[in-house]
């Protein structure tokens, strides 16, 4: 069952498509030390898009905006990092998490091809389907799914918070047109 | 009865006239991604000050340019007004952080 989910949720993610995921059942609710490990792995994915960003973005807002996202990103997880050591919960790994990673070093594999513009059009590009993505799942399955009380706020936060960037990655998107 | 509280009313009144009102301090809360109060009024020469109890960065912008404040995690900040008129703020870093500042003359 668990194997089933991973995959609609790793596919929903991966391919932006968060309708994928209202297929998934409700017996393959993910738990709480694996909705933990996949908001963590999200937010360490984005922090080095971010850390390649900064070494190789022209564009005066894009490097601006990747020093943002690794400000808020850090700023999150460190938060995540608290509450899972005040709660006792060590974060487990699993399908989802594997996918996002691998489909992370893919992007960032494509992304150090490109130089000047042409980088930072694509970094911005993926930074807003990728907070899309994300957002649609904190919304459809991680948030619904998560049982503590705390889990689910700090997500709540971070969906605000990703809300956030995905807004402001639109807006230096329209910017670098 | 009547005569001493209109006395009263009447020398609230003379008082009110007199001084000048003193500037005053608005504070505005920026907290989990949302500011407190949303609609907030004030006058010319008061000051804003913006608290922001986030772990995140945010920032008081006002959308006509007429003024960006940085607030940094844990800090605050203030403003002190200096033009009339219905501003309406956001944070660059979360734009979907928003909020008004009424400001009568």
């Amino acid at each position: 069952m668990f194997v089933r989910w991973s995959a609609a949720i790793a596919a929903a993610i991966l391919l932006s498509s968060p309708a994928l995921l209202q297929g998934a059942r409700a017996a393959d609710k993910p738990t709480d030390p694996q909705i933990a490990h996949i908001a963590y792995t999200a937010g360490v994915i984005d922090i080095n898009a971010a850390k390649q960003a900064q070494k190789k973005a022209r564009n005066k807002d894009v490097k601006a905006f990747a020093e943002d996202m690794l400000r808020d990103h850090e700023a999150v997880n460190k938060q995540a990092l608290a509450l899972v050591k005040k709660l006792n919960v060590t974060p487990e790994d699993n399908d989802t998490s594997k996918a996002l990673s691998k489909q992370a070093s893919d992007k960032l594999a494509e992304l150090d091809k490109l130089d000047g513009a042409a980088f930072d059009k694509a970094y911005v590009a993926n930074e807003v389907a990728y907070h899309k993505a994300v957002n649609g799942a904190l919304e459809t399955q991680l948030i619904p799914s998560a049982g503590n009380a705390e889990l689910k706020s700090l997500l709540q936060t971070g969906l605000k918070i990703f809300q956030g960037h995905q807004q402001h990655a639109e807006h230096v998107a329209a910017e670098l047109k | 009865m009547p005569g001493r509280l209109s006395a009263i009313a009447s020398a609230v009144l003379l008082v009110a006239m007199a001084v000048p009102a003193h500037a005053a301090t608005i504070e505005i809360t920026m907290e989990n991604l949302e500011m407190s109060p949303k609609d907030a009024s004030a006058k010319v020469g008061d000051t804003i000050e913006w608290i922001n109890k986030d772990v995140f960065a945010h920032t008081a912008t006002a959308g006509n340019g007429d003024f960006d404040v940085n607030l940094p995690a844990k800090k605050s900040g203030t403003l002190v007004l200096k033009k009339a008129g219905t501003v309406d703020y956001y944070c660059r870093y979360h734009p979907n952080m928003k909020a008004t500042l009424k400001i009568e003359p």
